[in-house]
């Protein structure tokens, strides 16, 4: 019997030991703390920049085990939005998102490497208009602890740049670059 | 002779038909032409402009054709079967409304982010429903649906003209061209 109840403690303690990972966190889109931007240079004179009104995701993370981090971001394609309604029509067209075909764009890691202080590389799927390719960027931890409402938040911010062209925009725009800038605050669960 | 008869069109209201016809058939090949366009080419910009504008001026023309329609009398129907005067009525007012959906559906996709539509930089008609994100896009596909239907109708309209002065040998086009009749 003693026997029985070591064996069951050990074990109870082995299954609580492995249960302390990385916390679950959720991309706080209620209250807007996170966003999607991207920008582009117009006719190489400006930058236009633009952002995905409409995305949602989560992520885990420990701080004392960043190696452990995941994302996942799934991020509603036809809410583009520019600031000029017939720019964004043209953007969700075929010449662009071809958002009726394509609603959503996603992002899921699949690795996440520190590189010093407060910094590290995520590398994960990108799919955008129905291509998907392994990418990898730099994220920097901007800071997280407890908000005044009883909640625990931390956020992050990453930037990715890619090429139209490789995500089946060929179109006369496929070879500039565009900016991604993912700015993310998560709740903790 | 200027305003209808009982009979017959009014310069006037001949004038507004093939205005309108000039108009219908000029909107249509520059909406198809212009949605071809790239970012890159010259008319990109100035064929959308001229587009809006042309379909504002349209929407005042129409408001004055009805406007001129209800002031003045309605020249009788040719036929002498109630149906086919029925039927050429409710056409022609299905054609009224067509248009007005086309031009209101219109001004609606560049004013879904509250933008106004310029007039050849004479004045501009300010947004009023802003519905930025679907707005555009529904309106976009009402638009596109109707400039067709429109066109089909147009070619309804044109054929029923030919098929009364060649077949029933009446004064239908005779008098959407001469004043009086």
């Amino acid at each position: 019997m003693k026997k029985l109840l070591l064996a069951l403690s050990v074990s109870a303690a082995a299954m609580t030991a492995t249960v302390a990972n990385a916390a679950d966190y959720v991309i706080d889109t209620q209250g807007a703390h996170a966003s999607v931007n991207f920008k582009v240079k117009h006719l190489g004179y400006s930058w236009l920049v633009g952002r995905f009104n409409d995305f949602e995701g989560s992520f885990e993370w420990d701080k004392a085990k960043p190696a452990d981090s995941e994302i996942e971001v799934t991020i509603k394609t036809a809410s583009v939005d520019s600031n000029h309604a017939e720019r964004d029509k043209h953007l969700r067209s075929k010449d662009f998102l071809l958002t009726d075909k394509y609603p959503t764009a996603t992002f899921k890691s699949t690795s996440y490497k520190p590189t010093g202080e407060g910094k590290g590389e995520l590398t994960g799927e990108f799919t955008l208009r129905g291509v998907t390719k392994t990418i990898t960027f730099p994220v920097s931890q901007i800071g997280e602890g407890k908000d005044p409402w009883g909640g625990y938040r931390a956020g992050f911010a990453g930037e990715y740049t890619l090429m139209l062209g490789d995500y089946g925009m060929d179109g006369y725009l496929g070879n500039i670059p565009v900016v991604m800038e993912l700015n993310v605050e998560g709740v903790r669960k | 002779m200027l305003k209808n008869t009982s009979s017959g069109y009014g310069l006037i209201a001949i004038l507004l038909h093939w205005i309108m016809v000039l108009a219908i058939f000029g909107m249509f090949g520059l909406g198809l032409y212009m949605v071809e366009l790239t970012y890159y080419d010259s008319w990109y910009h100035g064929s959308l402009e001229t587009h809006k504008a042309i379909g504002v001026l349209v929407a005042l023309v129409l408001i004055g054709r009805y406007v001129w329609r209800l002031f003045n009398t309605t020249p009788a129907g040719l036929s002498e079967k109630k149906i086919e005067n029925t039927a050429a009525h409710v056409a022609h007012m299905a054609l009224y409304l067509v248009m007005a959906a086309l031009l209101i559906s219109g001004y609606l996709i560049s004013t879904a982010d509250g933008r106004s539509v310029e007039v050849f930089g004479l004045f501009s008609v300010p947004a009023t429903l802003t519905d930025r994100g679907s707005q555009e896009e529904i309106a976009g596909e009402v638009h596109e649906i109707l400039a067709w239907l429109l066109m089909a109708m147009v070619a309804v309209h044109a054929l029923a003209a030919l098929k009364h002065h060649f077949i029933n040998r009446d004064n239908t086009v005779k008098r959407m061209l001469k004043p009086g009749l």
